[in-house]
């Protein structure tokens, strides 16, 4: 563990418990300002629905206390401050911090979705000039930016695709997904009151149209593609699957996760897809937080537009615009309010701050991800060997033959100062390594990677125990996760949690 | 581990321990080494009636889910409570104290239909193969 | 580009490294005829100074200088500055959903510590790490009692937020569940001889939120007796989480979906807030959402990880208890640390002004000739008043003496012509309450 590992090296690091440990009765961080009205009485006021005593177990700690706690807490996290996340699929660029000064404002962060509509007349701009903006990178119609994430905007894709069929007299039984699909995909399609069908694919992962002509029936309302698929390669044949689709009445639905590879290029709406969902936390920069928030808005040709969710943006004769909480035809709502707005906002400040030029992001990715398969093959197995685009993938192969799996090689990758990449997916690659570097990646980060991975790929060969065993060096070692789904605790208790030796 | 002899087994890794017109019904010890450690199984109640060939249950892994399927059809009449808090016997006796559920026979001359313990044998060694190649 | 860290050098010799002359052949495998032949048209580019600039220009436009009675499940609360010098540490608001947990032990502590909070809260025994909102949570609540009882019928109180019940169809549209409303009382609260009509074995939840939307509190024990007779469960929806700070938790719940916008989330226009929903442990496999549990490394220490994760859609797939993958994470965090800061004596002392402010505000409005409260159960911050002329008319003028007035209900319950929801929280200044019943007034003794 020394000098061929250049990227990371150790550092004393605070411990911390849960601050449920911390609590002492009588410790308070923040205070409120005096009341200046008469203190009401609790029990005369709520009869028996008073509480009367406080939280049982709730914090009491000092500001310091606080700041110190969540403080140490973060610096066990990696994240893209830190250094690359080279996770195909989820586009981890840099967030740029503009974008949280701007949604931070007082004017955007203080206004109430009831407020009159003609003191919100800022807010709808900046939702109008989203819409536009994603309209013209689409190349769609019409879009809805009600959805929360990616998944909630496949199923508003879904339920717009159903709405359609129904006005049309049938809603049809199933939608085709292809194996490569991300598990929110057929999760959805059941929400959305649809039978899966798989569809494999074909020997070079991609659709099989052969195999699509046969299954596309009238029972089937949609097909759901990923563009480029979850291998990172681009479905040439998509005009044709397009037509396919159309030819018996059916819809073509892209889960728009891959955008990074197309802003800019080419716009799915040309290709022929009715209708796509986009990831703002992945393609336009929002922070991914953790785990979220995200916002998944949904754009469509004119057929579909009919039925979009409300409310819905609309400009009124005096240039006013307003939002329409009524629609005849609309799926209904997908969530209370507007959509996560400030989500939103993020994404516009990230677009503004691109203009035209957004189509060198898309460049650079797609330069970052061939460079580093470049250097990387012969090192790892290419299970397909088709240009790859924004992200590629390999497969653990080789090193299976020393019994070292690709979790190992990902586990290892934490020694080397890097998140690890996509172990668990796509399912149509065993032991797969999914890499996806994005274009916020320095010549000099990648080649740390490249480093980082050819020097595994030795270790695998060479010393297995090493990277089988991995990670060697973060503050815990690897967890018993089998411990953790059989006998689940999942809030602190007093007294009762402590197991092995607390931090 | 051995494959008792007078049991029957299926292609979906399951096994059958006929006793007069009830037979207990288990996973190989194949299917648990391909799940890993077992945290958690999903079983019918007593009482409920379970279809050849049809799913009855499922065993869960942390990072999978695998579906039971009946080898053959009959009504539940005891279900495995050992597992609720044990889950690792699949792992450890999957023959033996891991077995999931006993039912009466509604057809017993289903069984005749599974492999037996060569044929079965012989079956994983050819997937095992297949695996690898 | 300032976000693009290329030199035009070395993207030449990356172009060189991989053996293409310019960056068109890595494009190759999209058809000509698609590819753009000129730039989009899209407005920018825009320098940091600009940006800031465009959105400050958008800020002004909105409703800077008005004070508000609004709430109606979005409430301003008093934030900590601290809450976001947390959250805006690179290492909480960049980094990845926790699927690594040697590498993410401090998001994931932070979402245990955030269950157990919302437990501590809710009465319940566990809780998952967030929905994206109450009105998905409140929804995937339902979905959830379907799945546990096997039964399709839902009884909605008509008192639940009118847009809960709009997701909440979308919804249930798909998935052959039968959504029945039930009405309210003179007291505001749910309708209970209509509820047990309406019950029968056939019934997998009955919906109540408490404070509901009018304002009061639902008495829940004979809501959950009544629907556990008949095998039903209780989902109880909380969209003013600062309520638990004096009011009984809804402990006797099966299942609660809460908004946790009012624990240190700004408004920001409706979004992104964070849903949580909480139940019995033995419900806990039917539970959507990501959860976190407690574990032990190799060499003994104590730590986190993503747990039960067979439940969830990269598993499960078509199977999943939900398709929830993005959840609000950094939503979840920033309540977390609000909660910490205001501590046990804090929220209690929070909710405790928001009660007397409350109090306050109906006094000094009752004042007002033809003005009365309608529904007379107890109410936390939230109340209706009949006026004796329309809603909207009122606001108008209130308006013009920058005063956003209440939430007219009219618009969501059509028999309630004159009413209006008041919202006074402990960031309302009693000299604007003042103001609001003065004004109040005048508008009143405008001739039509």
């Amino acid at each position: 563990m020394t000098d061929k590992i250049k990227k990371a090296s150790h550092h004393p690091n605070q411990n911390e418990g849960l601050i449920f440990e911390k609590s002492s009765p009588g410790k308070r961080a923040f205070e409120l300002p005096p009341l200046d009205v008469p203190l009401a009485d609790p029990s005369k006021a709520l009869g028996a629905s008073h509480r009367h005593k406080g939280i049982e177990g709730f914090p009491e700690v000092s500001e310091i206390e606080v700041i110190r706690h969540f403080t140490r807490l973060s610096t066990w996290n990696y994240a893209i401050d830190l250094g690359m996340y080279p996770l195909g699929s989820c586009t981890m660029k840099y967030n740029p911090r503009v974008n949280e000064f701007v949604a931070r404002l007082d004017g955007i962060a203080t206004e109430h979705p009831y407020q009159p509509q003609e003191l919100s007349q800022g807010c709808f701009k900046i939702l109008r000039l989203l819409e536009q903006c994603l309209l013209e990178i689409t190349g769609m119609d019409s879009v809805t930016l009600q959805p929360a994430a990616g998944a909630q905007g496949e199923l508003t894709g879904l339920l717009l695709i159903r709405a359609y069929h129904e006005k049309n007299g049938n809603p049809r039984k199933k939608v085709l997904i292809p194996d490569s699909a991300h598990g929110t995909n057929p999760a959805t399609a059941v929400i959305a009151g649809y039978e899966v069908e798989n569809i494999k694919s074909e020997s070079h992962g991609q659709i099989d149209v052969a195999k699509l002509r046969d299954l596309v029936t009238p029972d089937v309302a949609a097909l759901m593609i990923t563009n480029p698929s979850t291998l990172g390669i681009f479905e040439e044949r998509i005009p044709e699957i397009a037509e396919i689709l159309h030819a018996k009445g059916a819809l073509l639905y892209m889960d728009g996760a891959n955008m990074n590879a197309l802003t800019g290029i080419t716009r799915p709406g040309d290709l022929g897809v009715d209708v796509m969902h986009l990831n703002l936390h992945k393609t336009f920069s929002t922070p991914h937080g953790g785990g979220g928030p995200g916002a998944g808005p949904v754009a469509m040709k004119k057929i579909l537009e009919p039925f979009r969710p409300v409310p819905i943006l609309v400009e009124k004769e005096n240039g006013r615009l307003a939002l329409e909480q009524v629609r005849p035809d609309s799926i209904g709502r997908v969530k209370a309010f507007n959509g996560n707005f400030g989500v939103l906002v993020r994404a516009l400040a990230y677009i503004l701050a691109y203009g035209p030029g957004v189509r060198q992001a898309t460049e650079d990715a797609v330069l970052n991800a061939n460079y580093i398969r470049k250097h990387l093959e012969g090192a790892f197995d290419l299970p397909y060997s088709l240009p790859s685009m924004h992200e590629v993938v390999f497969s653990d192969a080789l090193q299976k033959k020393n019994g070292v799996n690709t979790m190992d090689i990902a586990k290892r990758l934490i020694d080397y100062g890097f998140h690890p990449y996509t172990t668990a997916f796509p399912l149509i690659v065993p032991g797969a390594l999914m890499i996806e570097p994005t274009e916020s990646e320095s010549r000099e980060e990648c080649d740390l990677f490249i480093d980082a991975m050819r020097s595994i790929a030795n270790e695998a060969a060479t010393t297995p125990e090493l990277v089988k065993t991995a990670p060697h060096t973060t503050r815990v070692r690897r967890l018993d996760e089998v411990g953790a789904a059989r006998k689940p605790i999942l809030r602190w208790k007093p007294q009762a949690s402590r197991t092995g030796a607390a931090d | 581990m051995a494959y008792p002899a007078n049991y029957r087994y299926t292609k979906e890794h399951e096994w059958v321990d006929v006793k007069g017109d009830v037979a207990a019904i288990g996973i190989t010890d194949y299917a648990q080494h391909e799940l890993g450690d077992v945290v958690f199984v999903e079983l019918p109640k007593v009482g409920a009636k379970i279809e050849a060939g049809k799913t009855f249950g499922t065993v869960e892994s942390v990072k999978a889910v695998s579906d039971i399927y009946a080898p053959a059809s009959g009504e539940v009449v005891e279900a495995n409570g050992d597992l609720q808090n044990t889950p690792e016997k699949i792992n450890s006796d999957p023959h033996g104290a891991g077995w999931l559920i006993k039912i009466r026979l509604a057809n017993p001359a289903e069984i005749k239909a599974l492999m037996d313990t060569a044929a079965y044998e012989a079956y994983i060694a050819s997937q095992s193969k297949e695996a690898s190649a | 580009m300032r976000y693009l860290p290329k030199s035009p050098a070395e993207r030449q010799d990356m172009l060189a490294a991989i053996g293409v002359k310019s960056i068109d052949e890595l494009f190759s495998s999209i058809p000509e005829r698609f590819r753009l032949r000129e730039a989009l048209h899209l407005p920018g580019p825009l320098s940091e100074t600009e940006v800031i600039d465009f959105f400050k220009a958008r800020a002004a436009e909105n409703s800077g200088g008005y004070s508000s009675f609004l709430g109606a499940g979005v409430y301003n609360h008093h934030r900590s500055v601290v809450t976001d010098a947390i959250i805006q540490r690179g290492e909480f608001l960049t980094s990845y959903t926790p699927y690594q947990a040697e590498i993410a032990q401090g998001t994931l502590q932070a979402i245990f510590e955030f269950q157990t909070l919302m437990c501590q809260l809710t009465g319940q025994e566990v809780a998952n790490a967030s929905m994206y909102d109450g009105s998905t949570a409140t929804t995937e609540a339902v979905l959830m009692a379907e799945r546990l009882t096997g039964r399709r019928r839902i009884l909605v109180a008509r008192s639940l937020h009118p847009e809960y019940r709009d997701v909440l169809k979308t919804y249930a549209k798909n998935s052959g569940l039968q959504v029945e409303e039930i009405g309210y009382g003179a007291a505001g609260t749910l309708d209970q001889k209509a509820l047990q009509a309406a019950l029968k074995d056939d019934v997998a939840a009955v919906v109540v939120q408490s404070p509901n939307f009018f304002g009061v509190i639902e008495p829940l024990t004979p809501l959950a007796d009544a629907a556990h007779s008949s095998g039903a469960l209780l989902v109880t929806a909380i969209t003013e989480g600062v309520s638990l700070g004096l009011v009984h938790p809804p402990a006797e719940a099966d299942i609660v979906a809460m908004e946790a916008q009012s624990f240190g989330l700004a408004p920001s226009f409706g979004g992104p807030f964070a849903g949580v929903i909480a139940s019995r442990d033995k419900f806990v496999r039917q539970m959507p959402g990501r959860l976190t549990g407690q574990t032990t490394d190799s060499e003994g220490r104590r730590g986190f990880v993503l747990t039960l994760a067979t439940r969830e859609q990269h598993i499960r797939r078509e199977k999943a208890t939900s398709n929830i993958c993005t959840n609000q994470a950094l939503c979840a965090l920033a309540a977390t640390v609000h909660l910490t800061l205001l501590g046990k004596e804090g929220l209690r002392e929070m909710a405790h002004q928001n009660l007397s402010k409350a109090q306050f505000a109906l006094a000094e409005l009752e004042k007002v000739p033809g003005v009365r409260r309608a529904f007379d159960a107890p109410f936390f911050n939230e109340f209706t008043l009949q006026l004796p002329r329309s809603v909207k008319l009122v606001n108008a003028y209130l308006l013009r003496e920058k005063i956003i007035g209440p939430f007219v209900l009219g618009t969501a319950y059509p028999e309630l012509t004159k009413h209006a929801l008041v919202c006074v929280t402990e960031t309302t200044p009693r000299a604007e309450i003042e103001r609001f019943a003065a004004a109040l007034r005048k508008a009143l003794e405008q001739t039509v």
